[in-house]
C-alpha cells in the first residue's frame, strides 16, 4: 500500500523490566443496524420501550415460528461494506450459533460464520498527524440477544426481549493496531463512517455500538503471541483504558515468568482493570451450521451498484474536497467533517455565500471559531444552534465584501445569536456598515492629524506609529471605517512609503 | 325439527370418503352439523381403544359446522366446506392445546394458527381435534408419544395382537383408517406420512419441499419437514393438497408458484409414461410380500401403457445414515427453544443450568433425547466435518442421482416400506431396526421431492402394504394420476371387523 505511512514505532512501545514491548490489537465492533424492524421479524427496534413490548412470536421463539430476512438490514450492511471500501459478497449464508442462555429464546443466535455478507476492506486513521491504514477482515449480520436483569428480585432474574433479534453488524478488524490511541482512532473513524452512512447511530451509551477488544503483547519483531479478548467494552475511553490495563497485565505476567493464557476477559471501569470471564477450556462449542430455515442470501451486482449510487459523500472524500476547494487546513477540514451534522451545516453556509471560492475559508473560520466555540461554551449541539447556516452565510458575505469589518462581524454575530434577524438588515438598520468612502476617511484623517501635530512629526522617524493613527481614526469613525482604506489614506497623508 | 342422526346413519356418514362427503353436503343429503356429530360420536366411542386423538375439540367443531351450514345454504361454500378433519398435534392451532405429543410443551396453547391449518379453515374445513404422533415427529411406530401409543385399526388375521399404525403420523393414519375423520393433516421428515399410510391402508402424500408452508408447524428437521395429507383415496389427497398448499412469505423456504387443480390431473392416460424401477431398492430384509407387490405394481403400470425402465440411484445406501445425521443435527438446534423459560413445562432448579437440566430431563422422552445427543455430537467441533458436512455431501449426491434419473423417467415406483405393520415393542429395543423402516422414504426427503404411498395389497396375514411413487419437483399431478391407477388396480381394502367401534 503506497499511501500507508508507518507510525514511528518508538512512540508506541511500552517499557517493561526486560525491555520494550509492542501491543497488538484487533477489534470486533458490534454496531446496531439502523432499521425500523428487527433482522428476522417485524417487531420494532425502538429503544426504551416497556420491557417485552417489542417482541414478535419469532423473537420469543414460539414453536413453529420462522425467520424472514429484513431487506433493509441487508441494504444497510451492503452500504456499510461500500463505505469501508470492502468486497461485497453477492452470496452469503446465515448460520446458527448454538448456546443456551435465558435471554436467547431460540437457543441459538442467527449469524454468519463461513460466508459473511462483506469481505475485506479498510479504514484510514490519523494519529499524531500520520495516516495509517487498518485492515477490515469482514462484516457480518447477526441477531442481538435479549437482556437478563438480575437486580429486580432476590431469587429470580428477569428477561427483556426487546433487543432480541435486533440486527447487528459485526465488523472485524485485522490485528493492525499498535496502541490504545490507534484503537480509539479506529473506533472513532468507524463510528464516523457509520453515522455518515446512517447505517448505525453509533450511540455507545445505549449499547448501539460496542467492541470486543483482542489484545496481545510481544517484543518488537517477534511473531504474534497469545491474545485475550475483552468483551463488550462500551465507550471509546474505556477501550483505551482496557487496552492499557490489559497490555500492562500481560507484560507483567510474562516478565514474572508466566504465560498469557487465551481467555475471555471483562473490563471493569471502576477498578480500571480486566478480569477473567472464562478460560479457553470453558469456551462454548457453538456448533455452527447453516440455518435450514433460511436460503442463502443472494443479490446482484446491479443491486450493489444502485446502493452505491445512493451513498452520501464520506468524511475522507469530503475532507479532501474542503482542503482542495477552499484551501482549508487539514485540521480545520478534519473538525468540520468529524460529524455529519457539522459538515452539513458548513455546506449549508457555503451554499449561502455569494462568492464561496473567495469566502469558503472565511466561512470555515467563522463556523469553527465563533459558532462551534460558542456552542461548546453553551454546551449545545449543532442542531440547537440559534444561528442558522443562512444567517451565518449572510454574515460571512458582509465581511467578505468588505461591508463590515471582522470586528463588527463579532458584534453582529452576538446580535444574531441573541436576537435573531437577517444580518444584512441589522447592519443597515443599525448603521454598522463600514465606511469605504475615501473622502469621508480623508476628512477624519485630517482632523486627527490637525489635533496631534506632535505625533505627526514623530511618525516621520518611527513609521510603526501609524498604528496609533489607525486606532484614532477607527475610534473617531465609531469602528465603521474600513481599516485597509484608513491605512492607505494615512500612509499618503503622512508621507510614509 | 330434525331427529338426531341414528346410530346406523352415523356409521354411514363416517365411512364416506372426503369427496363423497363433499358431494353429499353439496346435494344437501346431510348437513355439516350432522356429519360433524357423526364423527364426534365415533371418536368418543373409538378413541379409548385407538388413542388416535390426543384432544377432541367438539365445541370448535360444532361451531365451525354451524357456520359451514350457513355458507352452504347461502352458496358461499369453500373447497372444503363442512368437511371434518383431524389435525396432527404438530400444527399450531390458535387457542387449542398444541404439544407435538411431548410433555415439554405442557398445556401450551398457541396465540397463532399455522398457515396450513389456516388455509384449511379458510376453505371451510372443520377441526375434530388434535391427532397423536411420535414425540416431535421422531419415530416410525407412534410409540414415542407422551400420550401413549396409537393402535392400528388393522390386525393380523385371527389375532388380537395390537399392531403399530406407523409413525410419526400414527394418529393421522389410524384416524383415517378407522373412519374417525374424513382426512387428516400430517408431516413427513423421513417418511412420517407415507410409512404410516402404508401400514394402515391409507393414502399418504408428501409434497415437494416448499409446496406447503412450514410456518406454525413445530419443527423437527427444518430442511426435511413438509406437511401433507393422509386420506382414504387418491382423489381426497388431491382435494386436501389443493387447500393446504400455497405460497407463504413467512416461510423463506416456501416456493411461490401457483397451486394447480390436482383433481383435474386425475384420469389422464399414462400411455408412454416412463416409470423407473431403482435396482438399489431391492434391499436385504425386504419381505417377500413387499417384493411381490412391487412386481404387481410394475405389471399394473405396464397394463396401463406405461414403459418400465430399470434405473440406478447409486447413493441410495448412504441415504439412511446421512439422514440420521442431518435430521438429528437440525433437531438438536430446533429443540433448544424448549428450555422452560418462556412457555411449556418448567421444572425448577437452584439456578438457570439446573432448571434447564431438570426441565429437559423431565420434558423430553428417550427417543428425542437420543436424537438431541446424536445431533449435538455430529455438530461438535472436531466432528462436524466427518459427520454433518459429509452427510450434506451425500445429500447432494442423492439429489444428483435423482436429477440424472429424471433424464430417463417421469416417475419412480418403489415399495413404501420393506414390511407390513409390526407389533408393539417389536422394534423399540432396537433403534436401528426402527430406523430401517424409513429406508425407502428418506431419500425423497433428502432430495426434497414429492412422494405418495398408495395401498397396494395385503400380506398373507391380512395387513396392508403400500407402493410409493416418487416424482419430479412440483409434479404432484403425475404422482396423483399414477397413484389413482394403482388404487384402481389394487381395489379397496378395509379392516375385517370394526373392532374399535
Amino acid at each position: 500500500m503506497g499511501r500507508k505511512k508507518k507510525t514511528s514505532e518508538k512512540t508506541n512501545l511500552i517499557p517493561g523490566a526486560t525491555g520494550d514491548w509492542e501491543v497488538v490489537i484487533g477489534l470486533e465492533v458490534h454496531a446496531q443496524v439502523n432499521s425500523k424492524s428487527k433482522l428476522f421479524s417485524g417487531a420494532s427496534t425502538k429503544f426504551g420501550g416497556e420491557p417485552n413490548s417489542h417482541v414478535s412470536l419469532v423473537d420469543a421463539a414460539m414453536p413453529g415460528m420462522l425467520p424472514v430476512i429484513n431487506e433493509e438490514c441487508v441494504a444497510q450492511a451492503v452500504r456499510t461494506g461500500l463505505g469501508l471500501q470492502a468486497k461485497i459478497n453477492l452470496k452469503s449464508v446465515f448460520d446458527r450459533k448454538n448456546y443456551f442462555y435465558a435471554d436467547l429464546p431460540q437457543g441459538y443466535q442467527i449469524s454468519q460464520f463461513k460466508q459473511p455478507i462483506v469481505g475485506e476492506g479498510e479504514i484510514e486513521i490519523d494519529v499524531d498527524g500520520e495516516t495509517k491504514t487498518i485492515g477490515i477482515e469482514r462484516l457480518h449480520l447477526e441477531q442481538d440477544a435479549g437482556k437478563s436483569i438480575h437486580d429486580q428480585h432476590p431469587d429470580y432474574s428477569y428477561v427483556d426481549l426487546n433487543r432480541s433479534g435486533v440486527a447487528l453488524m459485526e465488523i472485524v478488524s485485522r490485528p493492525d493496531m499498535r496502541s490504545s490511541r490507534e484503537a480509539q482512532a479506529y473506533v472513532t473513524k468507524l463510528r464516523m463512517i457509520l453515522r455518515y452512512l446512517e447505517t448505525c447511530d453509533g450511540d455507545m451509551d445505549k449499547g448501539n455500538m460496542r467492541a470486543d477488544v483482542n489484545v496481545s503483547v510481544r517484543k518488537p519483531g517477534d511473531p504474534l503471541s497469545t491474545r485475550c479478548e475483552i468483551k463488550n467494552v462500551n465507550s471509546i475511553r474505556f477501550i483505551g483504558q482496557a487496552i492499557e490495563a490489559e497490555a500492562r497485565r500481560q507484560i507483567d505476567v510474562v516478565e514474572d515468568g508466566g504465560e498469557v493464557s487465551q481467555e475471555t476477559r471483562l473490563f471493569d471501569p471502576k477498578t480500571g482493570e480486566t478480569r477473567s470471564m472464562r478460560s479457553k477450556e470453558e469456551a462454548h462449542d457453538y456448533r455452527y451450521f447453516p440455518d435450514p430455515d433460511l436460503l442463502p442470501l443472494e443479490f446482484t451486482q446491479e443491486y450493489v451498484e444502485e446502493l452505491k449510487r445512493g451513498l452520501p459523500e464520506l468524511p475522507d472524500e469530503k475532507k479532501k474536497r474542503f482542503i482542495k476547494s477552499f484551501g482549508l487546513s487539514d485540521y480545520d477540514a478534519g473538525v468540520l467533517v468529524a460529524e455529519r451534522a457539522s459538515a452539513n451545516y458548513f455546506e449549508a453556509v457555503l451554499s449561502c455565500l455569494k462568492n464561496s471560492k473567495r469566502d469558503g475559508k472565511l466561512a470555515a473560520n467563522w463556523v469553527i471559531n465563533e459558532l462551534f466555540g460558542r456552542l461548546n461554551k453553551e454546551n449545545m449541539g449543532i442542531e440547537e444552534s440559534p444561528v442558522s447556516a443562512e444567517q451565518l452565510g449572510g454574515l460571512v458575505n458582509l465581511i467578505g465584501s468588505d461591508e463590515i469589518s471582522g470586528k463588527i462581524g463579532k458584534d453582529l454575530f452576538e446580535i444574531v445569536w441573541s436576537e435573531g434577524g437577517d444580518p444584512a438588515e441589522i447592519v443597515e438598520q443599525r448603521g454598522m456598515k463600514q465606511v469605504t468612502d475615501t473622502g469621508a476617511i480623508e476628512k477624519t484623517v485630517e482632523e486627527v492629524m490637525a489635533a496631534n501635530p506632535d505625533k505627526v512629526s514623530m511618525v516621520k522617524d518611527k513609521p510603526s506609529m501609524i498604528g496609533w493613527f489607525v486606532g484614532q481614526v477607527m475610534k473617531a469613525s465609531g469602528g465603521k471605517a474600513n481599516p485597509k482604506a484608513v491605512n492607505e489614506v494615512l500612509k499618503k497623508k503622512l508621507g510614509i512609503s | 325439527m330434525k331427529e338426531k342422526a341414528t346410530v346406523s346413519d352415523t356409521r354411514d356418514l363416517t365411512r364416506l370418503t372426503l369427496s363423497e362427503a363433499r358431494d353429499g353436503l353439496a346435494q344437501k343429503t346431510f348437513s355439516a352439523v350432522e356429519l360433524t356429530d357423526a364423527f364426534l360420536s365415533a371418536i368418543e366411542t373409538a378413541n379409548p381403544a385407538l388413542n388416535a386423538y390426543v384432544l377432541a375439540t367438539p365445541e370448535v367443531a360444532r361451531e365451525q359446522a354451524a357456520q359451514s351450514d350457513k355458507r352452504l345454504a347461502s352458496g358461499e361454500a369453500g373447497a372444503l366446506e363442512g368437511l371434518p378433519l383431524g389435525i396432527k398435534d404438530l400444527f399450531a392451532t390458535k387457542g387449542v392445546r398444541t404439544t407435538a405429543s411431548s410433555k415439554i410443551l405442557g398445556e401450551f396453547k398457541p396465540a397463532y394458527e399455522s398457515t396450513v391449518t389456516s388455509n384449511l379453515w379458510n376453505a371451510g374445513a372443520i377441526m375434530l381435534g388434535k391427532l397423536n404422533n411420535d414425540e416431535f415427529a421422531m419415530g416410525s411406530s407412534n410409540e414415542t408419544s407422551a400420550f401413549g401409543p396409537v393402535i392400528n385399526p388393522w390386525r393380523r388375521k385371527g389375532s388380537k395382537e395390537k399392531l403399530v399404525p406407523g409413525g410419526s403420523s400414527g394418529g393421522s393414519s389410524a384416524a383415517v383408517a378407522a373412519d374417525l375423520c374424513l382426512a387428516a393433516t400430517a408431516t413427513d421428515t423421513g417418511g412420517s406420512i407415507r410409512q404410516p399410510a402404508a401400514l394402515t391402508g391409507t393414502v399418504g402424500l408428501k409434497p415437494t419441499y416448499g409446496r406447503c408452508s412450514r410456518w406454525g408447524i413445530v419443527a423437527f428437521a427444518s430442511s426435511l419437514d413438509q406437511a401433507g395429507p393422509i386420506t382414504k383415496t387418491v382423489r381426497d389427497a388431491c382435494i386436501m393438497l389443493g387447500a393446504m398448499a400455497g405460497y407463504d412469505k413467512r416461510d423463506s423456504t416456501c416456493v411461490d408458484r401457483p397451486v394447480p387443480d390436482y383433481e383435474a390431473a386425475l384420469g389422464r392416460s399414462i400411455k408412454g409414461l416412463k416409470v423407473g424401477v431403482p435396482q438399489e431398492y431391492r434391499v436385504e430384509g425386504m419381505s417377500q410380500v413387499a417384493e411381490a407387490l412391487w412386481q404387481q405394481g410394475i405389471d399394473w403400470m405396464k397394463d396401463a401403457g406405461a414403459k418400465i425402465k430399470e434405473i440406478s440411484l447409486p447413493h441410495t445406501k448412504y441415504a439412511l445414515p446421512a439422514y440420521y445425521i442431518v435430521a438429528p443435527a437440525e433437531a438438536s438446534s430446533n429443540l433448544a427453544r424448549y428450555d422452560g423459560v418462556r412457555y411449556g413445562a418448567r421444572v425448577p432448579g437452584n439456578n438457570l443450568i439446573e432448571m434447564y437440566e431438570a426441565t429437559r430431563a423431565a420434558g423430553f422422552g428417550q427417543e428425542v433425547k437420543r436424537r438431541i445427543l446424536i445431533g449435538t455430537y455430529v455438530l461438535s467441533a472436531g466432528y462436524y466435518d466427518a459427520y454433518y458436512l459429509k452427510a450434506q455431501k451425500v445429500r447432494t449426491l442423492i439429489k444428483r442421482d435423482f436429477d440424472a434419473a429424471w433424464n430417463d423417467v417421469d416417475v419412480i415406483l418403489t415399495p413404501t416400506t420393506p414390511n407390513p405393520a409390526f407389533a408393539f415393542g417389536e422394534k423399540t429395543g432396537d433403534p436401528l431396526a426402527m430406523y430401517l423402516e424409513d429406508i425407502f422414504t428418506v431419500t425423497v426427503n433428502m432430495a426434497g421431492l414429492p412422494g405418495i404411498s398408495v395401498p397396494a395389497g395385503l400380506s398373507s396375514e391380512g395387513t396392508p402394504l403400500g407402493l410409493q411413487l416418487i416424482g419430479k419437483p412440483f409434479d404432484e399431478e403425475t404422482l396423483l394420476n399414477v397413484g389413482q391407477i394403482i388404487e384402481a388396480s389394487a381395489g379397496k381394502f378395509a379392516p375385517e371387523d370394526r373392532w374399535w367401534s
